[in-house]
């Protein structure tokens, strides 16, 4: 967890506290401002009342550049950035011809598989031609191809379960899974850090939702022991069922779940288990399996796993992997199984071929490759910048690594300066995160080379001494030093 | 000895008495002092002495450990799904080319009307390359949400395309078709506001609405007079006009019963009672009006007074994604507080470059839109003499809804009979209908049916060959 120092805290509250002053007075003078022009509302309520939009107006729109640059080409481990101008401060934005050829530290692209690859691009191309770009149909009516059965069978092999469902998009896996099982009368406790697609979906399904401490088992435990004695809210008739909702690696954090200890709480209270692998599956585990496969826990103990292939697979949508009963259930009550048209065929055959690769099936190593190169790319350059002094969270094996800045002027500037030397870097604020935690976040990829990442350390580097985010006294360099790999506990 | 106490105790009673039935003993401040009112002043005394004790209330024990763990162990979960029965196993047919209007079921060449594909454009030679070219250059996926460089130029180069279709200032691009509609009402509708909405609407508005927590009015399917009730009732009981943000919502043409909403009539409604509208038009876009730019162009109505107009385009655009397009200041509003934009990776590039060709054909041949009206107008007239099922979409609607002229009794038998139907017609007569699926989550109270979706590039032989299969089998199956 962070641990924020006192005086970075009160420095950071200070500086939001300017801010929403000088913003306050701003949309003061705007409201006298606007006495005078007509208002042409007529009487509709405007789309956003009083405060609702503030941090939008007065502090987001001010560093609005650091935010969706656009880019015109693949998002591999190098691209291209396309510069933008604003006549107006930053509340309008044009694009311009020319690009920059930046590092790319910000795309989910673990094994590397969003440019162009010379097993998968083939049969994507042949399997467009023979298939068209979309089935314009639902799965049910008439949209599940030959591709769609083979991936889901495919699926369930590689995550370890008997029967798999696909979706299109992984957002809308989450939000239209929960409410198919389980609804009035069940309960819900997701950890806090979960996904927006988490909460909407647990929020859409009518059930009651309580939240325990960040990867806490024993205050899980405690949470579920008084739940389950006092039963539903005011009747305290016995809940119908209780589901725990975890995620693989947190996104914003890097981390991995506790999960040998948080499935050990579960099975001892017979309560279900969801997983949502998003962010590990394919990128982390001996074969990339996932979590499961890191920790050693059986995949039979968890009762669903869901994934999403945008991250790992270089394509998009999602899946669930559960027992055959639980995914029939799914295909006739799931709305998007039923309402929503089936996924791209071409996107269908991306992930056909990108799992192969990993499993090796397609007659070379580079699976077992790319698995060792993120491998090594993450834990070499955590441990990098973790001796330069910054404050650097997750995990060993975690591709993400969120450095921590705090300050929401260090936001922009660290975020400009790393682009004008051509790194490019994703930066994080409030609402995505808590408003003191601002962060910037490194994603590594398997397409990331040792010059690479040597570059980047040595310009993330210089940044972080202007912008002054070396948290950490610097470790001295030790000559000779053989690197242990940690275990975790 | 007993005498003494007796005299004592009359002595006292004797003065308890006398003092009580004496007369007016003292005057004090001009008012006579009974003796009964000093009973009732000790009484006043007594009363309030009792006020100010603290109720009794029994004392509260909190559940032991050992009681806690007994209740954990006594208690039994529900099963997770419920039991799976024989029927419930049903498997879609599976294609094994294209979903164009001819395909390959099972090894067999079906005609196939289950695919939404209005403007023929499966299989269609720019589009494949627009998209071959897009593969080789960007992959597959964009590895990302739009605000951490998923933002890829074809991207906003869509975005544009579209609003320059339609005539809008801006648009806003989603990554899947029924996401769009659900992340754009909880954006703009929040807790306390009114919405006024069809009983009709799909699932996916359902869930949008249920999610913006609003307070939700249903109006009876496409009624106008109804609408107008509503809204008259909402308005009349409203206390703060300007501080409740109102809203109707509508789609375009109805995907669970195939009838296309009066626009114009809404717009005058919307106008009179200050409502925004929100327009989905996911099976009307590229479908009606002269030049395909959806309801608006049909209905004859200015597209500045639909507020939000949202599509998902993978019907008549053959592609995946949805759009969402409107004022700039609706447009930007979504770009940060809509949560299937924010929090999902952006849509592969490859399909948005597919849309940007979908849209240029459709603005370089609007021949194929007469040639989807012919096609609906022909299968129109075959189908209105189907034994046992009866045409339930408006004419214009390039879904073709049948319903049962009588249902069986009840919801399940009904299901069966047309799946029994569509079974029957694919396997012996190589048709592909498709039949109202609902989901148990579904709300929507519409009779079921089932659905034919009319392509530009059926023949005529098809559509003939579809509605004779279509005669032939309900008067077998339905009898």
């Amino acid at each position: 967890m962070v641990r924020l120092p006192y005086l970075t805290a009160l420095t950071t509250l200070f500086s939001y506290g300017i801010l929403f002053v000088f913003g306050h007075l701003r949309d003061f003078f705007r409201k006298i401002f606007d006495w005078s022009k007509s208002n042409n509302l007529q009487g509709y309520a405007p789309i956003c009342l009083g405060y609702e939009d503030f941090y939008t107006r007065r502090l987001y729109l001010r560093i609005q550049d650091c935010f969706g640059r656009p880019i015109s080409s693949a998002p591999d481990s190098w691209f291209d950035v396309v510069e933008r101008y604003s006549n107006d401060n930053n509340k309008t934005l044009h694009r311009t011809e020319k690009t920059t050829k930046c590092l790319n530290l910000g795309s989910y692209n673990y094994l590397g598989f969003a440019a162009a690859d010379e097993y998968c691009t083939p049969r994507v191309i042949e399997s467009l031609k023979q298939y068209s770009v979309s089935t314009c149909s639902t799965r049910v009516d008439g949209g599940t191809t030959k591709l769609h059965t083979e991936l889901e069978e495919l699926v369930a092999r590689f995550v370890g379960k008997p029967a798999a469902v696909l979706f299109g998009m992984g957002y809308v896996t989450n939000s239209a899974i929960i409410p198919a099982l389980i609804g009035k009368g069940g309960l819900i406790i997701s950890d806090s850090l979960n996904h927006n697609s988490i909460v909407n979906g647990a929020r859409g399904s009518g059930a009651t939702v309580r939240v325990f401490q960040h990867n806490n088992a024993p205050h899980l435990e405690e949470v579920l022991r008084e739940q389950i004695a006092h039963g539903q809210p005011r009747t305290h008739r016995p809940w119908k069922k209780i589901i725990v909702i975890i995620e693989g690696i947190y996104s914003m954090e890097g981390e991995l779940c506790k999960l040998p200890e948080i499935i050990a709480v579960c099975k001892k209270y017979k309560v279900y288990t969801y997983l949502d692998e998003a962010h590990s599956i394919g990128a982390v585990g001996q074969t990339g399996r996932g979590v499961c496969e890191l920790l050693g826990v059986d995949t039979a103990d968890i009762d669903i796993m869901m994934g999403t292939f945008t991250k790992s697979f270089g394509s998009c949508g999602g899946y669930i992997a559960a027992s055959k009963e639980i995914i029939q259930h799914l295909k006739r009550t799931c709305p998007a199984h039923l309402y929503a048209t089936s996924m791209s065929p071409p996107a269908v055959q991306q992930v056909i071929s990108a799992m192969k690769v990993i499993l090796g099936e397609d007659g070379t190593n580079r699976g077992a490759k790319k698995l060792a190169q993120i491998r090594e790319n993450s834990n070499f350059f955590r441990s990098e910048l973790q001796k330069m002094g910054f404050e650097v969270l997750g995990d060993n094996d975690s591709p993400i690594m969120p450095i921590m800045l705090y300050n929401p002027a260090k936001i922009p500037a660290f975020s400009r300066e790393c682009l004008h030397q051509n790194v490019a870097i994703v930066t994080v604020a409030f609402p995505a995160t808590p408003l003191l935690l601002a962060r910037a976040r490194i994603c590594i990829s398997a397409a990331h080379s040792r010059e690479d990442l040597i570059k980047a350390l040595e310009v993330i580097s210089k940044v972080g001494d202007l912008v002054g985010i070396k948290y950490f006294p610097v470790e001295p360099v030790k000559p000779n030093k053989v690197k242990h790999l940690k275990k975790i506990e | 000895m007993a005498l003494a106490m007796v005299n004592v105790t009359a002595s006292v009673l004797d003065w308890v008495s006398s003092y009580f039935d004496a007369p007016t003993r003292a005057v004090v401040f001009g008012v006579p002092i009974d003796g009964h009112l000093v009973v009732e002043a000790l009484l006043v005394v007594v009363i309030l002495f009792q006020l100010t004790r603290k109720s009794y209330k029994p004392p509260k024990k909190p559940l032991t450990e050992k009681e806690i763990d007994e209740l954990c162990d006594d208690w039994v979960p529900e099963p997770l799904t419920p039991q799976i029965t024989e029927d419930m196993t049903y498997e879609p047919p599976t294609l094994e080319s294209a979903a164009g209007p001819h395909a390959i079921v099972n090894g067999k060449e079906v005609v196939n009307f289950a695919s939404a594909n209005y403007l023929g454009l499966v299989g269609n030679e720019k589009i494949t390359d627009s998209c071959v070219g897009a593969l080789e250059k960007y992959g597959v996926g964009s590895c990302g949400p739009r605000g951490f460089y998923g933002t890829i130029d074809v991207h906003l180069d869509c975005e544009q395309k579209i609003a320059k279709f339609l005539g809008t200032p801006d648009s806003i691009l989603y990554s899947y078709g029924i996401s769009t509609i659900f992340s754009v009402i909880p954006a703009f509708c929040k807790k306390g506001d009114i919405i006024v909405a069809d009983e009709g609407v799909h699932w996916a508005v359902q869930n949008g609405l249920y999610l913006s927590r609003s307070t939700v009015v249903y109006f009876k399917h496409n009624d106008m007079k109804s609408l107008e009730n509503k809204l008259e009732e909402v308005t009349r009981r409203s206390k703060h006009p300007e501080k409740v943000r109102r809203y109707i919502v509508v789609e375009a043409i109805y995907q669970n019963s195939g009838q296309i909403a009066p626009l114009d009539e809404i717009v005058r409604l919307k106008e009179k009672y200050r409502f925004r509208i929100i327009l989905d038009e996911s099976h009307s876009f590229g479908v009606l009006g002269n030049s395909g730019r959806g309801l608006a162009d049909h209905c004859g109505v200015p597209i500045e007074k639909i507020d939000i107009i949202t599509a998902g385009m993978g019907n008549a655009l053959a592609t995946d994604g949805g759009f969402c397009t409107g004022s700039v200041r609706v447009v930007d509003h979504q770009r940060l507080s809509s949560s299937g934009y924010v929090f999902s990776a952006s849509l592969p590039p490859y399909l948005a470059s597919a849309a940007i060709a979908a849209v240029d054909y459709l603005e370089e041949n609007p021949s194929v839109l007469s040639k989807l009206r012919t096609n609906i107008a022909t299968l129109f007239n075959e189908l209105s003499d189907v034994p046992g099922l009866v045409l339930a979409s408006h004419i214009l609607s390039p879904i073709v809804f049948l319903k049962l002229k009588k249902s069986t009794g009840t919801g399940k038998t009904d299901i069966d009979l047309l799946d029994s139907i569509a079974k029957q017609a694919l396997e012996e007569d190589s048709v592909l209908i498709a039949t109202t699926k609902r989901s148990s989550l579904d709300k929507c109270k519409l009779p079921i049916g089932l659905r034919l979706f009319v392509s530009a590039s059926h023949s005529e032989s098809d559509l003939l060959k579809a509605a004779a299969s279509l005669k032939r089998v309900a008067a077998l199956v339905i009898s």
